[in-house]
Protein backbone atom coordinates (compact mmCIF):
# COMPACT_ATOMS: atom_id res chain seq x y z
CA UNK A 1 0.00 0.00 0.00
CA UNK A 2 1.20 3.43 -0.80
CA UNK A 3 1.79 5.74 2.05
CA UNK A 4 1.46 9.43 2.06
CA UNK A 5 4.97 10.69 1.81
CA UNK A 6 4.88 14.11 3.29
CA UNK A 7 8.31 14.23 4.76
CA UNK A 8 10.44 13.67 1.72
CA UNK A 9 10.67 17.22 0.64
CA UNK A 10 11.15 18.61 4.08
CA UNK A 11 14.57 17.12 3.85
CA UNK A 12 15.52 18.40 0.47
CA UNK A 13 19.15 18.87 0.10
CA UNK A 14 19.67 21.51 -2.48
CA UNK A 15 23.04 20.78 -3.91
CA UNK A 16 23.85 23.48 -6.33
CA UNK A 17 27.01 22.33 -7.92
CA UNK A 18 28.48 24.72 -10.36
CA UNK A 19 30.14 22.99 -13.23
CA UNK A 20 32.09 25.19 -15.47
CA UNK A 21 31.19 24.91 -19.11
CA UNK A 22 34.81 24.23 -19.89
CA UNK A 23 35.36 21.45 -17.44
CA UNK A 24 32.72 19.14 -18.79
CA UNK A 25 35.34 16.43 -19.03
CA UNK A 26 35.54 16.29 -15.27
CA UNK A 27 31.78 16.15 -14.84
CA UNK A 28 31.58 13.43 -17.46
CA UNK A 29 33.09 11.05 -15.00
CA UNK A 30 30.17 11.77 -12.74
CA UNK A 31 27.53 11.10 -15.34
CA UNK A 32 28.41 8.15 -17.58
CA UNK A 33 24.85 6.88 -18.00
CA UNK A 34 23.68 4.10 -15.71
CA UNK A 35 26.69 3.78 -13.49
CA UNK A 36 25.83 3.58 -9.82
CA UNK A 37 26.60 6.84 -8.09
CA UNK A 38 26.10 6.54 -4.39
CA UNK A 39 26.13 9.80 -2.53
CA UNK A 40 28.94 10.36 -0.10
CA UNK A 41 26.54 9.69 2.72
CA UNK A 42 23.94 6.96 2.49
CA UNK A 43 21.73 8.83 4.92
CA UNK A 44 18.46 9.28 3.05
CA UNK A 45 17.68 12.35 5.12
CA UNK A 46 20.58 14.67 4.69
CA UNK A 47 20.56 17.64 7.02
CA UNK A 48 19.24 20.69 5.35
CA UNK A 49 18.32 24.22 6.13
CA UNK A 50 15.92 24.48 3.28
CA UNK A 51 12.36 25.54 3.83
CA UNK A 52 9.62 22.99 4.35
CA UNK A 53 8.20 23.23 0.88
CA UNK A 54 11.51 23.63 -0.81
CA UNK A 55 10.59 26.91 -2.39
CA UNK A 56 13.47 28.71 -3.96
CA UNK A 57 13.19 31.50 -6.42
CA UNK A 58 15.03 32.61 -9.44
CA UNK A 59 14.81 35.75 -11.45
CA UNK A 60 15.22 35.22 -15.12
CA UNK A 61 17.49 37.73 -16.72
CA UNK A 62 15.75 39.92 -19.25
CA UNK A 63 16.62 39.69 -22.92
CA UNK A 64 19.11 42.50 -22.51
CA UNK A 65 21.12 40.47 -20.05
CA UNK A 66 21.30 37.49 -22.35
CA UNK A 67 24.28 38.09 -24.58
CA UNK A 68 26.65 36.56 -22.09
CA UNK A 69 29.15 33.76 -22.62
CA UNK A 70 27.97 30.18 -22.68
CA UNK A 71 25.75 29.70 -19.63
CA UNK A 72 27.14 27.63 -16.81
CA UNK A 73 25.65 24.26 -16.09
CA UNK A 74 23.92 24.01 -12.74
CA UNK A 75 23.01 20.72 -11.10
CA UNK A 76 19.87 20.35 -8.99
CA UNK A 77 19.41 17.33 -6.79
CA UNK A 78 15.84 16.37 -6.00
CA UNK A 79 14.56 15.15 -2.67
CA UNK A 80 14.99 11.51 -1.78
CA UNK A 81 11.88 9.66 -2.89
CA UNK A 82 10.87 6.62 -0.91
CA UNK A 83 9.78 4.13 -3.51
CA UNK A 84 8.52 0.65 -2.85
CA UNK A 85 11.95 -0.52 -3.95
CA UNK A 86 13.95 1.83 -1.77
CA UNK A 87 15.19 5.41 -1.81
CA UNK A 88 15.63 7.15 -5.14
CA UNK A 89 17.26 10.48 -5.73
CA UNK A 90 17.75 12.21 -9.05
CA UNK A 91 20.08 14.96 -10.10
CA UNK A 92 19.53 17.03 -13.21
CA UNK A 93 21.99 19.32 -14.90
CA UNK A 94 20.59 22.51 -16.39
CA UNK A 95 22.28 24.84 -18.81
CA UNK A 96 20.57 27.91 -20.19
CA UNK A 97 17.16 26.73 -18.95
CA UNK A 98 17.42 23.31 -20.58
CA UNK A 99 18.02 20.00 -18.92
CA UNK A 100 21.16 18.57 -20.42
CA UNK A 101 21.52 15.54 -18.20
CA UNK A 102 19.56 13.51 -15.67
CA UNK A 103 21.06 10.88 -13.47
CA UNK A 104 20.14 8.88 -10.42
CA UNK A 105 22.49 9.63 -7.55
CA UNK A 106 20.81 7.09 -5.33
CA UNK A 107 18.67 4.11 -6.20
CA UNK A 108 17.84 0.66 -4.87
CA UNK A 109 20.40 -2.06 -5.27
CA UNK A 110 20.81 -5.61 -4.12
CA UNK A 111 17.82 -7.63 -5.18
CA UNK A 112 17.70 -9.06 -8.67
CA UNK A 113 14.47 -7.20 -9.27
CA UNK A 114 16.25 -3.97 -8.50
CA UNK A 115 18.85 -4.68 -11.12
CA UNK A 116 16.05 -5.24 -13.60
CA UNK A 117 14.32 -2.01 -12.69
CA UNK A 118 17.56 -0.08 -12.81
CA UNK A 119 18.61 -1.47 -16.15
CA UNK A 120 15.27 -0.39 -17.52
CA UNK A 121 14.66 2.88 -15.77
CA UNK A 122 18.01 4.54 -15.57
CA UNK A 123 19.04 4.54 -19.21
CA UNK A 124 15.70 6.05 -20.23
CA UNK A 125 15.80 8.60 -17.45
CA UNK A 126 18.38 10.74 -19.15
CA UNK A 127 16.62 10.57 -22.53
CA UNK A 128 13.31 11.18 -20.90
CA UNK A 129 14.12 14.49 -19.30
CA UNK A 130 16.06 15.78 -22.20
CA UNK A 131 13.28 14.93 -24.64
CA UNK A 132 10.41 16.16 -22.53
CA UNK A 133 11.75 19.61 -21.95
CA UNK A 134 13.01 20.13 -25.45
CA UNK A 135 9.50 21.03 -26.57
CA UNK A 136 9.57 24.09 -24.28
CA UNK A 137 6.82 23.02 -21.94
CA UNK A 138 5.98 24.26 -18.47
CA UNK A 139 4.30 21.22 -17.03
CA UNK A 140 3.18 17.74 -17.98
CA UNK A 141 -0.25 16.15 -17.89
CA UNK A 142 -0.23 12.39 -18.02
CA UNK A 143 -1.48 9.25 -16.43
CA UNK A 144 -1.45 9.79 -12.69
CA UNK A 145 2.01 9.91 -11.25
CA UNK A 146 2.29 8.36 -7.84
CA UNK A 147 4.84 9.13 -5.19
CA UNK A 148 6.54 5.79 -5.44
CA UNK A 149 7.99 6.33 -8.87
CA UNK A 150 11.19 7.53 -10.34
CA UNK A 151 9.36 10.41 -11.95
CA UNK A 152 8.53 11.80 -8.56
CA UNK A 153 12.16 12.16 -7.69
CA UNK A 154 12.71 13.61 -11.12
CA UNK A 155 9.83 16.07 -10.80
CA UNK A 156 11.22 17.40 -7.55
CA UNK A 157 14.55 18.12 -9.22
CA UNK A 158 12.71 19.83 -12.06
CA UNK A 159 10.67 21.85 -9.60
CA UNK A 160 13.80 22.99 -7.85
CA UNK A 161 15.25 24.11 -11.13
CA UNK A 162 12.05 26.13 -11.84
CA UNK A 163 11.85 24.75 -15.33
CA UNK B 1 9.43 38.42 -14.12
CA UNK B 2 10.31 36.13 -11.25
CA UNK B 3 9.24 32.60 -10.75
CA UNK B 4 9.12 30.29 -7.81
CA UNK B 5 8.15 26.66 -7.34
CA UNK B 6 7.04 24.53 -4.42
CA UNK B 7 6.49 20.82 -4.31
CA UNK B 8 4.99 18.62 -1.62
CA UNK B 9 3.83 15.03 -1.42
CA UNK B 10 0.14 14.87 -0.60
CA UNK B 11 -2.46 12.19 -1.38
CA UNK B 12 0.38 9.91 -2.38
CA UNK B 13 1.27 12.18 -5.28
CA UNK B 14 3.82 14.83 -6.05
CA UNK B 15 2.05 18.18 -6.10
CA UNK B 16 3.79 21.23 -7.45
CA UNK B 17 2.84 24.88 -7.49
CA UNK B 18 4.65 27.20 -9.86
CA UNK B 19 4.15 30.96 -9.68
CA UNK B 20 5.19 33.72 -12.04
CA UNK B 21 4.99 37.41 -11.43
CA UNK B 22 6.54 40.22 -9.49
CA UNK B 23 6.43 39.42 -5.79
CA UNK B 24 6.85 35.67 -5.61
CA UNK B 25 9.04 35.99 -2.52
CA UNK B 26 6.61 37.89 -0.28
CA UNK B 27 5.42 36.30 2.99
CA UNK B 28 1.84 36.77 1.80
CA UNK B 29 2.54 34.61 -1.24
CA UNK B 30 4.14 31.91 0.92
CA UNK B 31 1.08 32.03 3.18
CA UNK B 32 -1.38 31.58 0.31
CA UNK B 33 0.69 28.74 -1.18
CA UNK B 34 0.67 26.98 2.19
CA UNK B 35 -3.11 27.48 2.34
CA UNK B 36 -3.40 25.81 -1.05
CA UNK B 37 -1.37 22.83 0.14
CA UNK B 38 -3.47 22.75 3.33
CA UNK B 39 -6.65 22.47 1.27
CA UNK B 40 -5.18 19.44 -0.48
CA UNK B 41 -4.13 17.93 2.86
CA UNK B 42 -7.65 18.49 4.17
CA UNK B 43 -9.04 16.62 1.17
CA UNK B 44 -6.61 13.79 1.87
CA UNK B 45 -7.70 13.59 5.51
CA UNK B 46 -11.38 13.41 4.58
CA UNK B 47 -11.31 11.35 1.42
CA UNK B 48 -8.27 9.08 1.35
CA UNK B 49 -9.07 5.41 0.99
CA UNK B 50 -5.53 4.71 2.23
CA UNK B 51 -6.20 6.28 5.61
CA UNK B 52 -8.23 4.15 7.96
CA UNK B 53 -9.42 7.23 9.86
CA UNK B 54 -10.69 9.24 6.87
CA UNK B 55 -14.42 9.85 6.64
CA UNK B 56 -14.54 7.97 3.35
CA UNK B 57 -12.87 4.94 4.93
CA UNK B 58 -15.39 5.08 7.76
CA UNK B 59 -18.27 5.31 5.28
CA UNK B 60 -16.80 2.33 3.40
CA UNK B 61 -16.75 0.27 6.60
CA UNK B 62 -20.28 1.28 7.44
CA UNK B 63 -19.16 3.16 10.54
CA UNK B 64 -20.28 6.59 9.35
CA UNK B 65 -23.68 7.43 7.97
CA UNK B 66 -23.10 9.69 4.95
CA UNK B 67 -25.83 11.98 6.25
CA UNK B 68 -23.63 12.74 9.24
CA UNK B 69 -20.47 13.18 7.21
CA UNK B 70 -18.56 16.43 6.84
CA UNK B 71 -20.38 18.93 4.57
CA UNK B 72 -17.45 18.68 2.14
CA UNK B 73 -17.97 14.91 1.90
CA UNK B 74 -21.65 15.45 1.22
CA UNK B 75 -20.78 18.03 -1.40
CA UNK B 76 -18.47 15.56 -3.15
CA UNK B 77 -21.09 12.82 -2.98
CA UNK B 78 -23.55 15.14 -4.72
CA UNK B 79 -20.94 16.03 -7.35
CA UNK B 80 -20.28 12.32 -7.95
CA UNK B 81 -23.98 11.73 -8.54
CA UNK B 82 -24.06 14.63 -11.02
CA UNK B 83 -20.95 13.29 -12.76
CA UNK B 84 -22.57 9.88 -13.10
CA UNK B 85 -25.67 11.41 -14.68
CA UNK B 86 -23.63 13.72 -16.91
CA UNK B 87 -21.55 10.85 -18.30
CA UNK B 88 -24.45 8.39 -18.57
CA UNK B 89 -22.99 6.19 -15.89
CA UNK B 90 -19.46 5.97 -17.28
CA UNK B 91 -18.23 7.78 -14.18
CA UNK B 92 -18.96 6.02 -10.92
CA UNK B 93 -18.09 6.43 -7.25
CA UNK B 94 -18.81 2.74 -6.59
CA UNK B 95 -15.58 0.83 -7.15
CA UNK B 96 -14.65 -2.73 -6.22
CA UNK B 97 -12.47 -3.06 -3.14
CA UNK B 98 -9.77 -5.71 -2.65
CA UNK B 99 -12.49 -8.36 -2.27
CA UNK B 100 -14.35 -7.15 -5.33
CA UNK B 101 -17.17 -5.62 -3.28
CA UNK B 102 -18.43 -2.32 -4.64
CA UNK B 103 -17.82 0.47 -2.16
CA UNK B 104 -17.99 4.25 -2.12
CA UNK B 105 -14.77 5.59 -3.64
CA UNK B 106 -14.88 9.19 -4.88
CA UNK B 107 -11.14 9.28 -5.62
CA UNK B 108 -11.71 9.82 -9.34
CA UNK B 109 -13.46 13.10 -8.67
CA UNK B 110 -11.80 14.26 -5.46
CA UNK B 111 -8.42 14.92 -7.00
CA UNK B 112 -9.80 17.43 -9.50
CA UNK B 113 -12.23 18.88 -6.96
CA UNK B 114 -9.47 19.42 -4.42
CA UNK B 115 -7.13 20.87 -7.04
CA UNK B 116 -9.82 23.33 -8.17
CA UNK B 117 -10.30 24.40 -4.54
CA UNK B 118 -6.56 24.91 -4.09
CA UNK B 119 -6.45 26.80 -7.39
CA UNK B 120 -9.22 29.11 -6.21
CA UNK B 121 -7.06 30.01 -3.23
CA UNK B 122 -4.07 30.65 -5.49
CA UNK B 123 -6.25 32.89 -7.65
CA UNK B 124 -6.42 35.27 -4.68
CA UNK B 125 -2.84 36.26 -5.49
CA UNK B 126 -3.16 39.39 -7.56
CA UNK B 127 -0.58 39.99 -10.24
CA UNK B 128 0.62 36.39 -10.25
CA UNK B 129 0.01 33.49 -12.57
CA UNK B 130 -0.04 29.99 -11.14
CA UNK B 131 0.28 26.43 -12.36
CA UNK B 132 -0.75 23.63 -10.04
CA UNK B 133 0.18 20.08 -11.03
CA UNK B 134 -1.45 17.34 -8.99
CA UNK B 135 0.14 14.06 -9.97
CA UNK B 136 -0.19 14.74 -13.68
CA UNK B 137 -3.41 16.77 -13.70
CA UNK B 138 -2.92 20.47 -14.21
CA UNK B 139 -4.85 23.61 -13.33
CA UNK B 140 -3.59 27.08 -14.17
CA UNK B 141 -4.87 30.61 -13.64
CA UNK B 142 -4.11 33.99 -12.20
CA UNK B 143 -3.37 37.19 -14.01
CA UNK B 144 -4.39 37.74 -17.59
CA UNK B 145 -1.64 36.94 -20.03
CA UNK B 146 0.37 39.93 -21.08
CA UNK B 147 1.24 39.75 -24.73
CA UNK B 148 4.96 39.68 -25.17
CA UNK B 149 5.36 39.20 -28.89
CA UNK B 150 9.04 40.00 -28.84
CA UNK B 151 9.97 37.72 -25.98
CA UNK B 152 8.38 34.39 -26.71
CA UNK B 153 10.42 32.43 -24.23
CA UNK B 154 7.55 30.84 -22.36
CA UNK B 155 7.23 33.66 -19.85
CA UNK B 156 3.96 35.42 -19.14
CA UNK B 157 0.79 33.79 -17.95
CA UNK B 158 0.41 31.24 -20.72
CA UNK B 159 1.41 27.81 -19.53
CA UNK B 160 2.45 25.24 -22.06
CA UNK B 161 1.06 21.92 -20.90
CA UNK B 162 2.69 18.91 -22.47
CA UNK B 163 0.32 15.98 -22.91
CA UNK B 164 2.32 12.84 -22.32
CA UNK B 165 2.45 10.23 -25.07
CA UNK B 166 0.91 7.12 -23.43
CA UNK B 167 2.90 4.80 -25.70
CA UNK B 168 6.22 6.39 -24.90
CA UNK B 169 6.08 8.31 -21.67
CA UNK B 170 9.40 9.94 -22.40
CA UNK B 171 7.70 11.94 -25.13
CA UNK B 172 5.16 14.69 -25.27
CA UNK B 173 2.44 13.97 -27.81
CA UNK B 174 0.88 17.42 -27.88
CA UNK B 175 1.27 20.78 -26.27
CA UNK B 176 -1.74 22.75 -25.06
CA UNK B 177 -1.46 26.41 -24.18
CA UNK B 178 -3.58 27.39 -21.20
CA UNK B 179 -3.97 30.55 -19.16
CA UNK B 180 -7.07 29.53 -17.22
CA UNK B 181 -8.50 26.10 -16.60
CA UNK B 182 -7.48 22.53 -16.27
CA UNK B 183 -6.02 19.65 -18.23
CA UNK B 184 -6.58 16.07 -17.08
CA UNK B 185 -5.31 12.85 -18.58
CA UNK B 186 -6.67 9.38 -17.92
CA UNK B 187 -4.89 6.26 -19.03
CA UNK B 188 -3.16 3.13 -17.91
CA UNK B 189 0.43 4.17 -18.68
CA UNK B 190 1.48 4.95 -15.11
CA UNK B 191 -0.54 2.64 -12.88
CA UNK B 192 -1.78 -0.16 -15.10
CA UNK B 193 -5.43 -1.21 -15.31
CA UNK B 194 -6.87 0.87 -12.48
CA UNK B 195 -9.75 2.51 -14.35
CA UNK B 196 -13.04 0.73 -13.76
CA UNK B 197 -15.85 0.50 -16.28
CA UNK B 198 -19.14 0.26 -14.37
CA UNK B 199 -20.97 -0.97 -17.46
CA UNK B 200 -18.80 -4.03 -18.09
CA UNK B 201 -17.83 -4.30 -14.40
CA UNK B 202 -14.24 -4.73 -15.48
CA UNK B 203 -11.07 -2.74 -15.11
CA UNK B 204 -10.10 -1.36 -18.48
CA UNK B 205 -6.88 -2.86 -19.74
CA UNK B 206 -6.02 -1.09 -22.94
CA UNK B 207 -3.36 1.35 -23.97
CA UNK B 208 -3.75 4.94 -24.97
CA UNK B 209 -5.10 7.82 -22.97
CA UNK B 210 -7.72 10.53 -23.07
CA UNK B 211 -6.86 14.10 -22.15
CA UNK B 212 -9.56 16.70 -21.60
CA UNK B 213 -8.96 20.44 -21.35
CA UNK B 214 -11.52 22.93 -20.05
CA UNK B 215 -12.56 25.50 -17.47
CA UNK B 216 -12.73 23.15 -14.46
CA UNK B 217 -10.12 20.50 -13.77
CA UNK B 218 -12.70 18.44 -11.88
CA UNK B 219 -15.03 18.32 -14.88
CA UNK B 220 -12.11 17.70 -17.25
CA UNK B 221 -10.92 14.81 -15.09
CA UNK B 222 -14.40 13.26 -14.84
CA UNK B 223 -14.74 13.41 -18.61
CA UNK B 224 -11.24 12.07 -19.24
CA UNK B 225 -12.01 9.02 -17.10
CA UNK B 226 -15.50 8.55 -18.52
CA UNK B 227 -14.34 8.80 -22.13
CA UNK B 228 -11.47 6.40 -21.46
CA UNK B 229 -13.68 3.67 -19.98
CA UNK B 230 -16.97 4.47 -21.69
CA UNK B 231 -18.42 3.49 -25.07
CA UNK B 232 -17.50 5.42 -28.20
CA UNK B 233 -21.02 6.84 -28.30
CA UNK B 234 -20.19 8.83 -25.18
CA UNK B 235 -18.23 11.23 -27.40
CA UNK B 236 -21.53 12.45 -28.82
CA UNK B 237 -22.82 13.15 -25.33
CA UNK B 238 -19.57 14.92 -24.51
CA UNK B 239 -19.85 17.20 -27.52
CA UNK B 240 -23.45 18.02 -26.58
CA UNK B 241 -23.07 18.79 -22.90
CA UNK B 242 -19.41 19.60 -22.20
CA UNK B 243 -19.43 23.16 -23.42
CA UNK B 244 -15.98 24.73 -23.37
CA UNK B 245 -14.16 21.41 -23.08
CA UNK B 246 -12.12 19.65 -25.70
CA UNK B 247 -10.72 16.18 -25.87
CA UNK B 248 -7.39 14.82 -27.07
CA UNK B 249 -7.49 11.04 -27.62
CA UNK B 250 -4.10 9.41 -27.80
Amino acid sequence: MRRIVTTILSTISIMVLLFSYHTSSSSATVSASPVVQQPASSDPNPPSGSSKSGGISTTRPGPAAKPSPAPAAIAYTGGVASTRWGPVQVRITVRGGKVTRAQAVQYPQGRSQDAQINSYALPILDQEVVQKQSASIDTISGATVTSDGYLQSLQSAIDQAHL
Amino acid sequence: MSRKAWVQQIMGMPISIHLRGKDVDSPMVAHVVEDAFDLLREADRLFSTYRDDSEVSRIRRGELDPEHADPLVQQVMALCRQAGELTRGAFTDQLPDDQGVLRFDPTGLVKGWAADRAANRLADLSGLAFCLNVGGDVVVGGTEPEPEPEVNDGSGAIWRVGIEDPRDRSRVAQVVELHHGGAATSGTAARGAHLYDPNTKMFVDRGGSVAVVGPSLMRADVWATALFVGPKSLMLRFSEVADGYRVISL
